[in-house]
């Protein structure tokens, strides 16, 4: 069984690493939230694991690859329909570099 | 021309092969019904009616032509997580509430080419994260048995759909139980395949190691002619299984076969400790017996491990999928963004509900530094173990009956602030999706005037072994053919 010290979850921190501007006022409520959540999963961790090969595809199946030929042709007018803001093809973000 | 409410596809299908009535006959009598009756439920998000009235319009032209598949110019519905170009596609969420896709999913694909008939666009929890349909953008849907009480979710709108006679068939995924749970909580027909079995390509991804699409239906019949034409290789879908099962192709011309000998059916001894309402499935197992099969205590001694191990690999995969959601490309963006970060930041925090913002940091939370070996690789060797639990099951016996829920439908906002007794709506759902395994959710009972429903799990790529018992039970049983407003 692996320990886990989960007592001091930094909301701050994880709020930036999923890219979410979580409001101050909800930091309290959110953690705690968290908190339950994960002490609901670490439920698993009494299961003994040991020499047991983690299973990533459900059914033990390896991914298919095609060959790597273009199959397809991407109409980028298509898929900038969708988005909020683009000029001369670009999608147009803020300023990142001054 | 009157369209009888409640009729199957399989009766669709020959009254329009008879020619007692048109696909614009039979779509328009859909379209009427739904713009009338969809605010009892609001089981759609987007009703399509001039699309619809094309495609049918189409479909009676291919049958004059002598051309028709059985689903040729049958109105059905698509849950809002497969993009269909043409129709809004929105996944439940504000993040998508204005997205096009530019190109059909390879279910939505399959069955344009089978010649359905789209009506619209079925409601659902946000990017399918929930078991009550009440996360959705949209607005909650109602459970046509009790409008008091949710559907189920996350494919709430395809079930009550279904239930409420709106549609004959609707497409839903399911990645822990959000095809079978609502099939249960609606009194409809539902089925999560075999991982691998229908293409995820173009169906938004929620887990992908998990998610899964399948048919929802008021029969097993009707959810094995679905099933024929959603399944197939997709090159488009590195995890798509390359198969040819005869038995699919020919269940949707000839049905679904008769069982020529009993099964031994397994019970797992898990699912029964302390179940409410177990008289029900006990019930469904005498009326099962009496075709011959035998019945066989059996154990998946890891059960209780799921709901944790699943939450685990779950909300990773979603954090990382979801990651693609920044404001620039598609989805919503934020006004007058300061910065790139404070884009994607205000972005996200406006676009997603709370119960997707839990999930992404609950998945952030365990893939992060010094975390991932202790949940995520943890979790991914209990995965093993629930699988190895059902392999062994399957070496004594050919299915296992089980329940679906814990309980029937349950009332809006009863679960809502509490995401924990929430995800407690997965404990006999999860198990399968893990094992990536092929269930059934079939109605075997009533309590208080509200469906219950039993599942039948196969090994993987056996869902014949459980169409054809569900096939036969429906035969001996009239469950699934109760509507709402009839008594129980």
């Amino acid at each position: 069984m692996t320990d886990i010290d989960n007592s001091n979850i930094n909301i701050t921190h994880l709020a930036r690493l999923g890219r979410l501007a979580i409001a101050e006022s909800n930091h309290a409520n959110t953690t705690q939230e968290l908190e339950n959540i994960i002490a609901m999963i670490d439920a698993m961790q009494s299961v003994n694991t040991d020499g047991i090969e983690p299973l990533s595809h459900p059914l033990d199946s390896e991914q298919l690859l095609r060959a790597d030929v273009v199959s397809e042709s991407v109409s980028r007018e298509t898929f900038q329909k969708d988005a909020p803001r683009t000029e001369d093809g670009y999608y147009l973000v803020p300023r990142v570099v001054d | 021309m009157a369209v009888e409410k409640f009729t199957s596809l399989r009766d669709m299908s020959a009254a329009l092969a008879a020619g007692e009535y048109s696909s614009v006959d039979l779509t328009n009598a859909h379209l009427d019904d739904i713009e009338q009756r969809n605010t009892n439920t609001n089981s759609f998000i987007t009703i399509a009616r001039e699309h619809a009235l094309n495609q049918a319009q189409r479909a009676d032209e291919q049958r004059a032509k002598g051309d028709a598949t059985p689903l040729t110019g049958i109105p059905i519905a698509h849950k809002d997580i497969f993009c269909t170009e043409g129709l809004l596609t929105t996944c439940g969420s504000k993040m998508l509430s204005n997205f096009h896709a530019p190109y059909n999913a390879t279910v939505v694909d399959r069955l344009n080419a089978a010649g359905v008939v789209t009506v619209g666009k079925t409601n659902m929890d946000e990017f399918a994260m929930g078991s009550s349909n009440e996360t959705s953008f949209f607005g909650p849907v109602a459970n046509p048995w009790d409008r008091s009480l949710v559907p189920g979710g996350s494919s709430g709108g395809s079930a009550a759909a279904v239930a409420d006679g709106l549609v004959a068939c609707a497409t839903g995924t399911d990645t822990g139980g959000s095809i079978r749970q609502p099939a249960a909580l609606c009194g409809v027909t539902g089925l999560k395949p075999t991982y691998g079995r229908i293409s995820r390509y173009g169906m938004i991804a929620f887990a992908s190691s998990l998610d899964q699409a399948g048919p929802m239906t008021r029969s097993a019949e009707d959810t094995g002619l679905m099933l024929s034409y959603m399944a197939g290789f997709d090159p488009r879908d590195s995890t798509s299984a390359n198969r040819e099962d005869e038995w699919l192709r020919a269940i949707a011309h000839q049905g679904i076969p008769k069982l020529d000998q009993p099964l031994t059916i397994g019970l797992p001894k898990e699912y029964f400790d302390n179940l409410a309402n177990a008289q029900i499935i006990e019930a469904a197992q005498a009326e099962l017996a009496k075709n011959g099969h035998k019945f066989k205590e059996v154990s998946l001694p890891h059960t209780k491990a799921a709901i944790p191990t699943y939450y685990v690999l779950a909300s990773a995969e979603a954090s990382t999928n979801l990651s693609r959601y920044d404001g620039v490309r598609y989805g919503h963006r934020c006004e007058n963004p300061t910065s790139l970060q404070d884009l994607y930041e205000r972005s996200r925090n406006e676009g997603f509900g709370e119960e997707v913002k839990r999930r992404i940091l609950t998945g952030t939370y365990t893939l992060s530094v010094g975390y991932f070996d202790a949940y995520y690789i943890k979790a991914q060797k209990i995965r093993r173990l629930i699988a190895n639990d059902f392999s062994k099951a399957f070496e004594e016996v050919d299915l296992l009956l089980a329940p679906t829920c814990p309980t029937p439908a349950f009332s809006l906002n009863e679960h809502a602030k509490d995401p924990i007794a929430m995800y407690q709506q997965d404990l006999y759902t999860v198990p399968t999706s893990l094992a990536g395994l092929p269930a059934l959710s079939v109605p075997c009972g009533f309590v208080n005037n509200l469906p219950i429903g039993m599942q039948l799990i196969g090994p993987a790529f056996r869902e014949d072994t459980i169409l054809c018992v569900a096939a036969q039970f429906q035969q001996a049983t009239d469950w699934h053919k109760r509507h709402p407003g009839e008594s129980a």
